[in-house]
């Protein structure tokens, strides 16, 4: 991937954060600790001032990077999990990945990311949305298709009772609510999708 | 030092610092250990630099106990260690105990010179299975 391109996907990540941080933070205030869209908006803010740097690598030592800079800044559960996410791509990706690889780099993404919440889909997490991703990528959905996928999945979490993480401690309380997780990793896939389809 | 370390991460920094003391009166100096909470920004939460900061400071060739309290913080704990990496990451365990309690039984075990593993196991049996 050309350097222009990567610095694209990462304002792109970064701009539709920014843009929803008071949605996420009011996701997140109605079951869990309130502060997601605040965190993630750190965590891409910091990602986007070292863009240059970050594309100038190749696209797994690019990816590694992001994902360590939102270890290390996002803060809260969400930074570790995000985080894992794309260091998980960074190591199992190609320098030069098609559609095969790509649909293998994220499977062994989600499982990383799976392990390190020691969750699995239908908890009402990021998980629930990065699984029919897969789905849809591996079944050779156009970009756009995943995107939607995305969406759906995120507000399919709404009527999920959650088991994991802090909206947990709520039990059935946490039914009725989109995961903040969910939705910002819906917001990523679209900003994502959306960016390949134009390069 | 040889005694095992122990790093105490809680998302309050006045319950991990408190924790902290417990241990420093209870126990002694014999151990070495250190302590984070709160998530860098002035609010309740946990923080991986932190996390790496404190098992540095903790560090012991005998290798550190890290006692957490809610599941974030185990969460970054055990990504701290991944990312000290090896071969320093094969002598940090993150226990699955309460963090006062585990605390420090986990410091009276390793002031007597115990091995991580004895270390782990005194704290692990706090925990209802």
């Amino acid at each position: 991937m050309a350097a222009a391109d990567f610095s694209r996907l990462i304002a792109a990540a970064a701009d539709t954060i920014a843009a929803h941080a008071e949605e996420l933070t009011a996701l997140d205030q109605a079951i869990g600790d309130g502060d997601h869209g605040l965190n993630m908006k750190r965590g891409f803010e910091a990602v986007r001032a070292e863009a240059d740097a970050f594309s100038a690598k190749p696209l797994p030592e690019a990816l590694k990077a992001v994902g360590t800079k939102l270890v290390m800044t996002v803060g809260g559960a969400s930074g570790p999990l995000f985080g894992t996410l794309f260091m998980a791509l960074g190591k199992e990706l190609p320098a030069a990945p098609d559609r095969s690889g790509l649909v293998a780099a994220l499977g062994k993404a989600i499982e990383a990311v799976a392990a390190r919440g020691k969750s699995q889909p239908g908890q009402k997490t990021m998980l629930d949305v990065l699984a029919p991703v897969y789905e849809a990528l591996a079944q050779g959905k156009s970009a756009s298709e995943i995107a939607d996928a995305a969406d759906k999945a995120a507000e399919a979490t709404v009527p999920m009772k959650a088991l994991r993480g802090r909206a947990s401690f709520l039990g059935e309380r946490s039914i009725g609510h989109m995961d903040a997780g969910a939705r910002s990793t819906a917001l990523l896939v679209r900003a994502v999708a959306e960016t390949v389809e134009g390069i | 030092m040889s005694n095992v370390g122990i790093v105490i991460v809680s998302h309050s920094p006045l319950v991990a610092e408190g924790t902290a003391d417990m241990v420093r009166q209870m126990v002694g100096d014999e151990v070495p250990l250190a302590w984070c909470g709160g998530n860098g920004h002035g609010g309740l939460g946990t923080s991986v630099e932190a996390i790496m900061n404190a098992i540095d400071k903790a560090w012991s060739d005998a290798g550190v106990a890290i006692l957490v309290d809610l599941g974030g913080a185990e969460t970054n704990s055990e990504m701290a260690v991944e990312m000290i990496g090896e071969p320093r990451s094969h002598r940090i365990v993150v226990c699955n105990a309460p963090i006062v309690e585990g605390a420090v039984m986990a410091a009276t075990e390793s002031s007597g010179g115990a091995s991580l593993k004895e270390v782990v196991a005194t704290a692990h049996e706090l925990s209802p299975s």
